[in-house]
């Protein structure tokens, strides 16, 4: 514990409630409850609260209000009290500072400045209780134009076509490693994929053995800077390879899994010695230039016999888009971007709150230059970073997307309260902990239920927003910016989302 | 198209105009010319379909003399414009024979431009030998369309013509003497009712690219998706229409991919993926990959289109069917038109009239009878 600290939460219990059943203490890895037989009731201490509100919604007598601690220091909105506390930690120990989960600084989310268009009078609308709508989309490169045989009136396809993956919804799981995320949620998130007919991707921890007849062919499987875990088996059981250059809440910064999380099973996984830290270089050693990403991406087609759409996913950053071109002529089928508010499990706080671009801006920053280039399909375009809702979804498509990641969405759906504690490895939620008594909190079944009912539900909405457009495909919507319109931007946004304000 | 026009940002774009349309289509299939009545007469039947904004006719076997020439047909705002072009033809074409296209100046319309036509043959130079006569005259037309100020091409194809401007259908057709100067075997006929749009004779459709022409009714929600990867093939649009979508689509998938319309119109309208999961292996393969490649040309929302070209043409509507289309046919005569009445308007005692499924294309072919196989489906 940190000395001089004002305590973040503050910890209230309504003693005409609380039965001192003992069920917070068991709850909070935290240790912020105790029962002290002397007095016969909880005493909690609140400093060690990281706000995860595990205890408060288990509480069986609702006893428990746990809220932002209300001191302040004197008003200062240079010095704002975060920046004081972290100088405060810092100087007591000399370290960088950690976190986890996305950026949550007030920088100005696009989403929210966006809007959608509906039909009205010269297009009618379209059900989507009563007609049918489609979002199936392939991920993977598409030829630009197709050899079609015409002979004996039969019409055959002669072009030889690369591989390209479907998905049911264009949403999918984005990258979360067994290792930073715990076994149970791991396998939460490929149930969910199986069942719902897209994808989840191992992130860079691999793919345990047990699990890749079942759920590989939903995989995306990730070949990042520490190699962990990559096997012929690994490549060649997946749907998609993926190649991690950079991670939109870390650009430039690589990853540790620190010893103590690395189990027996995840050092058989990940294929490193049990206890030992799993280190993540900053960048992949053997690329160091777009030509060496290329030999990656030939490497991985050629071991996996030219079968699965090889994908590559950087961190947005300001020259995204030359980046991205660059990545679609070294081979890619599928690019990945992940913006400024993309979740990590660790990451200096310093990176995740200052590097990297909004995803909106590069996202339509990547599709306009794909297409100024003409190479537009020869890639499919995965957004990431800061995807909160279906309308999120929708908005992305039209700036150009092929689909989506959700990673913070997909935490959520199975508890996860955004204490951005991930990296402690003591999370209530029993998603990022390898700790099984936290673990075991998870019910994969229980959790692959709720994803699933997740992508129901904004597949459902996705619908209904498309119905409104007048739109029955979803592929009718790709970089369709003309259904949306900018509230409260400035001109040379708008430029850059290539959107007309609203009005205009 | 073809002719890159920078904006700064895409959202400077101009904003796609939108409409509702009437349309007819008559083909003899024995390849038998005939006047323009029937096609007016259609478009009189079905005036409450536009507004007096927009009215033309495309008419193919036009000139049987000049058959070997391509027939331009260029209307000029002033003199200036005309000087221009006229300079440009000379330097790129060998120009057989022009005239004015004579009018009815009776006929009150509002500013009549100046409509000329010439009869020319490609003058190819250097590297340019290397371009299909076709792709050479593309190039010019649009040169002329975007870069001479007042100058718009009406049609640039052999042995066909389009007539059109600012007026209802008849109107525009009294205005050209139709009636009294032209035969053909194949007319079509297009009246707008556009939403926002300034009187301008360019405007008014068919429209047309060489000898394809469209006509087209419908509100396409694909518009941005279309236009976009149209340009990626090096389709830039000047009209924001969604007739112009639709023509630049035809003319890349039919002319310069040499699709058929069987599987073009399986492009603009493919069946859903609940159907193509229940096809034979073979049909699968083919419509998923068509799906999947071709996706950004799937025209989404409302639309009937009616396309000719030499000795052809089709008729389509959207897979859901959010705009009527009507086929009949009477001996060698086949109508395609949005309305039924139209058609029974112009023939009274048809063999038969039907109405295809949404996304099964009517394809009325000379000396075919190709134009039967939607009739079963038909709805
Ligand atoms: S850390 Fe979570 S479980 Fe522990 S006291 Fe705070 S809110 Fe409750
Ligand atoms: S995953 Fe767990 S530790 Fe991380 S933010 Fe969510 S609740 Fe907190």
């Amino acid at each position: 514990m940190y000395s001089y600290l004002l305590p973040e939460f503050i910890v209230e219990r309504r003693e005409d409630r609380c039965i001192a059943c003992r069920v917070c203490e068991r709850q909070c890895a935290n240790d912020v409850h105790a029962y002290d037989p002397e007095l016969e009731r909880m005493v909690s201490r609140a400093e060690a609260c990281v706000g995860c509100q595990r205890c408060a919604v288990l509480c069986p007598t609702g006893a428990l209000l746990i809220r932002p601690h209300p001191a302040e220091y004197r008003p200062n909105s240079s010095w704002t009290r975060e920046k004081l506390q972290d100088l405060k930690k810092q100087a007591e120990t000399g370290g960088v500072i950690l976190t986890g989960s996305g950026n949550d600084k007030p920088y100005r989310i696009y989403w929210d400045h966006l809007v959608l268009n509906a039909s009205q009078v010269t297009n009618p609308s379209i059900d989507p209780l009563r007609e049918p709508m489609e979002l199936k989309t392939f991920l993977g490169r598409k030829p630009d134009t197709l050899e079609i045989d015409l002979d004996n009136g039969g019409v055959k396809i002669e072009s030889a076509l690369h591989p390209n993956v479907p998905v049911a919804t264009p949403i999918v799981f984005s990258a979360m490693s067994y290792g930073a995320i715990s076994y149970q949620a791991f396998q939460s998130l490929a149930r969910a994929a199986k069942e719902a007919g897209t994808l989840f991707n191992t992130g860079e921890g691999g793919l345990p053995k047990e699990m890749r007849a079942a759920y590989g062919g939903n995989a995306i499987v990730q070949c990042a800077s520490g190699r962990f875990g990559v096997d012929p088996e690994y490549l060649n059981c997946a749907a998609v390879i993926e190649i991690k250059i950079g991670q939109g809440a870390k650009p430039g910064i690589g990853g540790h899994l620190p010893g103590e999380k690395v189990s027996e099973n995840i050092s058989v996984t990940r294929m490193i010695p049990r206890g030992t830290d799993a280190l993540s270089p900053a960048p992949q050693h053997d690329i160091y230039s777009i030509e060496d990403l290329s030999m990656l991406i030939y490497a991985l087609k050629e071991a996996t016999n030219y079968e699965k759409p090889v994908s590559v996913k950087i961190a947005a950053v300001h020259n995204v888009a030359a980046i991205a071109s660059g990545m679609v002529r070294a081979g890619a089928d599928i690019i990945a971007i992940d913006g400024l508010r993309g979740g990590t499990g660790a990451a200096p706080k310093i990176i995740r709150d200052n590097v990297g671009i909004p995803i909106e801006l590069a996202l339509a920053a990547v599709d306009k230059r794909l297409r100024e280039e003409g190479i537009r399909n020869k890639c499919s375009i995965l957004a990431a970073g800061g995807i909160r809702c279906s309308a999120d979804v929708v908005k992305a498509i039209a700036l150009g997307a092929d689909a989506v990641y959700i990673g913070t969405a997909a935490l959520v759906a199975m508890g996860c309260t955004l204490c951005q504690k991930c990296y402690t490895g003591k999370c209530n939620w029993g998603i990022c902990t390898q700790d099984p008594y936290l673990a075991k909190r998870l019910n994969p079944e229980i959790a692959g239920r709720r994803l699933v009912n997740l992508l129901h539900g904004w597949s459902h909405e996705i619908k209904e927003m498309l119905g409104g457009m007048g739109i029955n495909a979803i592929e009718s919507l790709r970089g369709n910016r003309e259904h949306l319109r900018g509230v409260g931007l400035a001109e040379w946004e708008l430029d850059v989302l290539g959107v007309k304000g609203a009005g205009e | 198209m073809l002719v890159k026009r920078c904006f700064a940002s895409e959202r400077r774009l101009p904003a796609k105009e939108s409409e509702a349309c009437g349309l007819f289509g008559v083909m003899d299939i024995t390849g038998k010319r005939f006047g323009g009545e029937m096609a007016i007469s259609a478009m009189k039947n079905i005036k409450v379909r536009g507004n007096g904004l927009g009215g033309g006719f495309a008419v193919y076997g036009l000139y049987p003399e000049y058959r070997d020439y391509y027939a331009l047909h260029i209307m000029f705002q002033n003199k200036m414009a005309k000087e221009q072009v006229e300079s440009y033809l000379v330097e790129n074409f060998n120009i057989v024979y022009d005239e004015e296209i004579p009018t009815n100046p009776d006929v009150n319309l509002f500013c009549p431009p100046l409509v000329w036509r010439y009869f020319v043959a490609p003058k190819k130079k250097g590297e340019e030998q290397a371009l299909s006569d076709d792709d050479f005259v593309v190039s010019r037309v649009m040169y002329i369309n975007t870069s001479i100020e007042d100058a718009c091409v009406f049609s640039s194809g052999k042995d066909m013509g389009v007539f059109k401007g600012v007026g209802f259908p008849e109107e525009i057709a009294a205005y050209f003497r139709l009636a009294e100067l032209y035969a053909g075997y194949l007319w079509t006929a297009h009246s707008r009712f556009p939403t926002n749009t300034p009187g301008w004779w360019g405007g008014a459709h068919p429209f047309s690219i060489l000898d394809w022409t469209v006509v087209h009714n419908g509100e396409i929600s694909s518009y941005g998706t279309n236009r976009r990867f149209l340009e990626m093939h090096n389709y830039y649009c000047t009209l924001f229409t969604d007739t112009e979508v639709m023509a630049y689509a035809v003319d890349l998938l039919m002319r310069r991919q040499g699709l058929p319309i069987e599987v073009v119109s399986r492009i603009f309208a493919p069946p859903l993926w609940d159907l193509i999961e229940h096809m034979e292996e073979r049909e699968k393969k083919l419509y998923s990959t068509l799906r999947m490649v071709y996706a950004p040309l799937l025209i989404n929302g409302p639309f009937t289109v009616i396309v000719a070209h030499q000795n052809e043409m089709f008729g389509l509507t959207d897979r859901i069917r959010l705009r009527p289309i009507t086929a009949g046919a009477k001996g060698d005569l086949v109508f395609l038109s949005s309305e039924e009445a139209a058609i029974r308007c112009v023939c009274p005692d048809l063999d038969l009239a039907w109405t295809p499924r949404g996304g099964e294309p009517v394809v009325v072919r000379q000396g075919s009878r190709d134009h039967l196989l939607s009739l079963p489906e038909s709805v």
